[in-house]
């Protein structure tokens, strides 16, 4: 991540979650707030055993509600803060979240995230892909959202949360599943310096400066229509951070679409089907808000079969329509939780699209 | 008295917009004479609930954030957590505080979390009309209680100073009104005290403060005052029902 100088730490086996817990450790995240929910107790099990020692603190609160409202507290003085949870959970944050995107302030929230609707189960699912990419929550907004699909990129994706939350003012959202949560594999473990922004704007006292106040609500005339321009605008700046991993676009006769655990699946059947000799693409958005359209759009003139998967019954499909050429044949494939995509399942639905 | 009409240094030129007679006025001043006694306005936060008093941004000369609607308490958890030496607030309606935002206080309340909480009960629900709240009296008649509350439907005026003393993490609960000139100075000393508590490393403080809400109790300034004391007050007791003496971690 970032310029700064990067110390390597060394090669471990790391479970996807703590990696996660360790990204917000080196971003100098010292405030977590949560409430215990499966598949995510590895965060703030990790969480509480290492804050504490590094002079930061660990809170377990008494609900998703008090959990986020933590977390924008804790975000008005300009301290970065942290809180995960998964499906519930982060339904029950949402009025905090779209509080925190109208007051403009940075946090970060983790959805390790389950199968819904209602209490669901604790199978992987992309359900939560509509959630966590409209906004979620009451009124105009967005939250930058990060879909992690390895334990390096749990990590490296942390510490960029973070910074991108500073640079927009705005909640970033991971949104990972119980397979990258719950995975193990080698982990670089990097020191970055930790570098934020000035925060004028916080709460820390009106101590020689006039006072500071963080706020939502915007009666006067004409001042929420400037006010969700505004931040309409900053939505449309933070295209210039898309972030997403593209294979074998030059001579794909067919793209697939794919996002986390499912976009790993995928990376491994296109390595089958090509090497049957079926030329096929890969593109894995990692921010789904903002959602790499330029890409898609570019890849899609030359390109006319996009096959999307998700674990889910359609979702993220909505965008790469948006997205693509006039023409341009957008195939789903999409599961509902309760079991796993495999390589070789894809790999069939691959075929199948390209005949 | 007479300082509490003179505007105090933590409160800014805004003339208020409270309806005549209504006591969010005095708790405001109150307040800002307490932060300028105590010499804290350049190092205190203020977390603004939602009713009628969410224009505090507007009134206070500090640094404000505004909560969502109950959560005041987590906010200024938050807040606190990560800003030690700060001195916090919240100020929170009896809807916002003793309804939509009771795990939260009680829960802010259980952790001792060392910030101080200003409840203005009115009985209502101000900001939205007049509707009934956990604090409504029995018999009392609301826009949502148009036959008056009846405790087999609607259950019985939460006592919040009372129920917070019990809690261990509570170093001062006291609960005031405005209602005579005694009652004043009691006010302004549970409201000093409770942010002493705070300074002093004590732990949760709160001071419950009976309030006038003349425009949706239907009657006159005048008659609203006599309400507090022959109504309010006989169900609602003033007084201190906690003061911790040594820090609980000792
Ligand atoms: C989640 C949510 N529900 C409902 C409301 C509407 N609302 C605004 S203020 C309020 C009640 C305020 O009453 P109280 O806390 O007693 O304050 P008062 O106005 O009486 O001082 C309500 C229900 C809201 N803003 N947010
Ligand atoms: S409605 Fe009641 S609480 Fe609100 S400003 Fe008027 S008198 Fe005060
Ligand atoms: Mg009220």
């Amino acid at each position: 991540m970032g310029k700064g100088r990067i110390e390597e730490k060394g090669l471990d086996l790391v479970k996807g979650n703590e990696a996660l817990a360790m990204g917000a450790i080196d971003a100098g995240c010292r405030l977590y707030f949560g409430y215990p929910i499966t598949p995510q107790n590895d965060i703030p099990e990790y969480l509480s055993k290492h804050l504490p020692l590094l002079g930061g603190e660990f809170i377990q609160a008494e609900s998703e509600i008090a959990s986020i409202n933590m977390v924008l507290g804790a975000a008005a003085t300009g301290t970065r803060a942290m809180t995960s949870s998964s499906g519930p959970g982060i339904s029950l944050m949402q009025e905090g979240i779209s509080y925190m995107a109208g007051s403009e302030l940075p946090g970060v929230i983790v959805n390790i995230s389950r199968s819904g609707p209602g209490l669901g189960g604790i199978a992987p699912s992309q359900g939560d892909y509509f959630q966590a990419t409209r906004g979620g929550g009451h009124g105009d907004y967005r939250v930058l959202v990060l879909a992690p699909s390895s334990v390096q990129e749990m990590y490296d994706l942390t510490i960029k949360a973070f910074e991108l939350a500073d640079k927009y003012r705005n909640p970033v959202m991971i949104l990972g599943d119980a397979i990258v949560g719950q995975m193990k594999e080698p982990l670089v473990r990097r020191t970055p310096e930790v570098r934020e922004p000035p925060k004028e704007w916080a709460l820390r006292g009106a101590k020689g400066r006039e006072k500071n106040v963080l706020k939502s609500l915007y009666l006067g005339e004409g001042e929420l229509t400037q006010h969700v321009w505004k931040l309409h605008q900053k939505y449309e700046r933070m295209k210039e951070d898309v972030l997403y991993e593209a294979i074998n676009l030059q001579d794909a006769r067919l793209v697939v679409v794919a996002f986390g655990s499912v976009g790993r699946v995928a990376r491994t059947a296109i390595e089958m089907v090509q090497k049957e000799g079926y030329p096929t693409g890969l593109i894995r958005p990692i921010t789904l808000f903002p959602f790499p359209e330029e890409v898609i759009w570019e890849t899609s003139k030359r390109v006319r079969d996009f096959l999307v998967i998700e674990l889910n019954t359609g979702q993220m499909v909505e965008d790469v329509k948006l997205s693509v050429a006039e023409g341009t044949r957008v195939h789903f494939y999409g599961k509902p939780p309760g079991s796993m995509l495999t390589p070789e399942e894809v790999a069939e639905v691959i075929l199948s699209n390209m005949k | 008295m007479k300082k509490v009409f003179k505007r105090p240094e933590s409160l800014t030129e805004k003339p208020f917009h409270f309806c005549p007679g209504c006591h969010h006025g005095i708790a405001h001043r109150m307040v800002a004479e307490a932060i300028d006694h105590l010499g804290i306005k350049e190092r205190i936060i203020g977390v603004a609930s939602v009713g009628c008093s969410v224009f505090l941004y507007d009134y206070f000369d500090v640094d404000v954030i505004e909560a969502p609607h109950g959560r005041a308490a987590a906010v200024a958890t938050g807040v606190k957590r990560a800003r030690r030496d700060n001195v916090v607030f919240t100020y929170q309606g009896d809807g916002d505080l003793a309804s939509i935002g009771i795990a939260e206080v009680v829960h802010a309340a259980n952790r001792g979390e060392n910030i101080t909480i200003i409840f203005v009960n009115n009985s209502v629900y101000g900001m939205t009309g007049g509707q009934m709240a956990p604090t409504t009296l029995l018999g009392q008649k609301t826009t949502t209680s148009p036959y008056g509350r009846d405790f087999t439907q609607d259950g019985y005026p939460i006592r919040m100073a009372e129920m917070l003393a019990t809690l261990e993490g509570v170093s001062f609960s006291a609960r005031v009104a405005f209602n005579s000139p005694k009652n004043l100075l009691q006010a302004q000393k549970a409201i000093r005290k409770a942010f002493e508590m705070q300074l002093n490393r004590m732990g949760f403080s709160i001071v419950e403060i009976l309030s006038a809400c003349p425009t949706n109790w239907g009657l006159s300034p005048l008659e609203a005052k006599k309400r507090i004391e022959e109504e309010m007050i006989p169900y609602y007791p003033l007084g201190v029902f906690k003061e911790r003496e040594i820090p609980d971690y000792l």
